[in-house]
């Protein structure tokens, strides 16, 4: 059992104007097996949110904490973060020209792991774990993320979270920019993730199409840099009805 | 990245470009102003760490420091300079190359006889072991229809100045690659010259890994229809390195194709990089398609890296010419999001870097040369760890 604790936390970004603040006392936690959606308008700080847990540099904490299993996370390094078993499938993936797709997941691997896999089980689990999320076997042979389509950028995300097998996951906005059948394949991923390895998962998402494949346990609503409202899938449900306005309105 | 109009480039009414075909080329010394600063292609260059190569009487590279091991078929011998066919390739256009010719009495001649295809490479080994300047002079003749892979690498300590000539017969193929890993102390400046048959094809790959002064200045001459060449460069500097490499491709025939990319990174305070590529398309050189480009990755700050393209065009009637040119630093989202996938910072700097000189390090096709590469980039990154 894993449990990630966000408490009361504050974040602020750097800007040419000065810092700006975003997060104004975020408390949210996530056990494993389970799966929050967190839903919001755009520019409401779901995105720093992500990163903030992923210790991207560029988001300063001005107040509050992380914890994984009581382990203060904002103590950690970005790489030391994911050791511990935290994974951001990113709203952006990022190009590294000249390395490919294999290279990188077996050097990611064995970073996670702190071993380099064995070669026959690997190369089996890459295939099995490619075939599901219907993948073409030459996808490893091209440069991370370089020429992907939005959907391949999306799948090979979820490629990396059924390797990697961490224990908490956020995906920001996975199902942005997807057909339904990508969604689909895309969901079928993490379910798969879920029922293997009891990931708990932080869903960030701007609509509830998402929620129709990959079931939520616990709805927030945010707005603004802070949880607005929470609730169960019933939730999800309302705001699919009636938008975001109420709470804008409410936070304006 | 610029795609050059060719109005641009044509040469206006009164407008002074010294353009390249105007250098003087001689193999006397007295031909040659002193090396100043003043002059453009001396410009950038640290010349207190020249050593001796600008004096006019230097030494002359000894046959005993020099390793040949090569592949079946291909010979070696050490022939008068005087003799007929030495600067057929080329004449030196500047002082220092004009010394070294000069004083370089004999020449290492290899030669790959005509219809020669030996997919073994071929390597020289240059190793001065001294501090005093040097003179050395290497031809390389690949006969018609012939087709091989040659290694010339420099190690050790050396100050040499050398000039090396490439003469590829009528559809002969040749994968010719020079390596500066000079260890610290060693000057080196080195005048290449290439001149392509008909129909030839030559893979020109220049490796700068060590050094305090590498100069490595290549210039190709496409005299004969059809021939292609590829100049590649990949180079590692770090505090106390400076490289400088200016390749060169003279485009006189028709239908003739250039392709120059050269990449490197730097690190450590005081490492310096200048490349300048001069690409000359002649009046002649109808159908000609040309593209160069060079690209820096500043690992650290302090480092600093100087690139130049020079594209002349003197007719409309070709099918293409380009360049581009950009130096940067690590990309932080890049770091970041490897990192985010485990990596420490040193594991995935040396994973972009490798990915960044990768594209380069793969047309080397040489595995011991590719692998020896990947281990000098996986200890220069080891050195930023700290
Ligand atoms: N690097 C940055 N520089 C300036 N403003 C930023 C930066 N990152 C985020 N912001 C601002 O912070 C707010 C929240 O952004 P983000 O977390 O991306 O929201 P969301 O993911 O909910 O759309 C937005 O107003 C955005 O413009
Ligand atoms: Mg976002």
């Amino acid at each position: 059992m894993s449990k990630l604790e966000i408490k009361n936390l504050h974040v602020s970004v750097n800007t040419d104007q000065g810092p700006k603040q975003i997060l104004r006392g975020v408390d949210l936690t996530i056990s494993s097996g389970e799966t929050h959606a967190v839903m919001g308008p755009n520019g409401s700080g779901k995105s720093t949110l992500a990163y903030s847990v992923a210790g991207h540099p560029k988001y300063e904490i001005t107040d509050g904490e992380i914890l994984l299993d009581g382990e203060n996370v904002l103590e950690m390094s970005v790489d030391e973060r994911a050791r511990a078993g935290l994974f951001l499938a990113m709203q952006y993936p990022v190009e590294v020209p000249g390395v490919s797709v294999s290279n990188f997941l077996r050097t990611a691997k064995t970073a996670i792991s702190g071993e380099a896999p064995a070669l026959r089980e690997w190369v089996g689990d890459l295939k099995t774990a490619m075939k599901n999320l219907r993948m073409d076997s030459d996808f490893t042979e091209r440069n991370v993320n370089e020429g992907f389509s939005g959907g391949e950028k999306k799948r090979h995300e979820i490629l990396q979270l059924e390797l990697l097998k961490p224990r908490i996951a956020i995906l920001d906005e996975t199902d942005s920019g997807l057909d339904v059948d990508a969604l689909k394949i895309v969901s079928e991923g993490v379910n798969r993730a879920k029922a293997n390895t009891d990931l708990g998962v932080l869903l960030i998402t701007h609509y509830t199409r998402i929620l129709r494949y990959i079931q939520p346990d616990f709805v927030h609503v945010f707005v603004a840099g802070k949880v607005a409202e929470q609730g169960g899938p019933e939730l999800a449900e309302r705001l699919e009805a009636e938008g975001y306005d109420r709470y804008l309105k409410a936070s304006a | 990245m610029a795609q050059h109009g060719i109005q641009e480039h044509s040469h206006g009414a009164g407008v002074p470009i010294q353009t390249r075909n105007e250098r003087p080329r001689s193999t006397s010394i007295e031909d040659f102003a002193e090396v100043s600063k003043l002059q453009e292609i001396w410009r950038y260059l640290p010349i207190d760490k020249l050593k001796g190569l600008t004096q006019s009487v230097i030494g002359e590279i000894s046959e005993d420091s020099v390793e040949i091991k090569l592949a079946e078929g291909v010979t070696a011998s050490w022939v008068e300079t005087t003799k007929a066919k030495v600067g057929s390739a080329g004449l030196p256009e500047d002082r220092i190359a004009a010394i070294a010719w000069t004083n370089a009495s004999k020449t290492l001649v290899i030669d790959v006889p005509k219809e020669l295809e030996q997919s073994q490479p071929s390597f020289v080994v240059i190793k001065p072991n001294s501090d005093a300047a040097t003179a050395a002079h290497v031809l390389i003749n690949v006969g018609t229809h012939a087709k091989t892979t040659i290694v010339l690498d420099h190690a050790g300590l050396g100050v040499l100045g050398e000039n090396v000539e490439i003469v590829l017969g009528d559809e002969s193929t040749l994968n010719f690659v020079t390596i500066q890993d000079w260890d610290k102390g060693s000057t080196h400046v080195s005048t290449q010259f290439a001149k392509l048959g008909r129909n030839s094809n030559l893979r020109h790959t220049v490796v700068s890994l060590g050094g305090d002064l590498v100069r490595v200045t290549p210039a190709v001459e496409l005299s004969s229809p059809g021939a292609e060449i590829n100049m590649y460069g990949v180079y590692l500097a770090e505090s106390g390195n400076y490289f400088e490499h200016r390749p060169y491709v003279d485009h006189i025939a028709e239908n003739c194709k250039s392709n120059v990319a050269y990449k490197g990174a730097l690190q450590g305070v005081g490492a310096h990089t200048v490349w300048v590529g001069d690409v000359l398309i002649r009046e002649t050189a109808v159908g000609t398609d040309s593209y160069e480009l060079n690209r820096n990755l500043l690992l650290t700050a302090g480092a600093r890296a100087d690139s130049v393209p020079n594209l002349e065009i003197e007719t409309g009637k070709i099918e293409g010419a380009g360049h581009a040119s950009a130096s940067g630093r690590f990309d932080d989202e890049q770091l970041f999001y490897l990192q985010a996938r485990g990596l420490n910072e040193t594991e995935a700097k040396k994973l972009v870097v490798r990915g960044f000189l990768s594209e380069i390090i793969q047309k080397i096709e040489i595995d011991e040369i590719e692998q020896r590469l990947i281990g000098a980039i996986e200890l220069e990154l080891e050195k930023v760890g700290v």
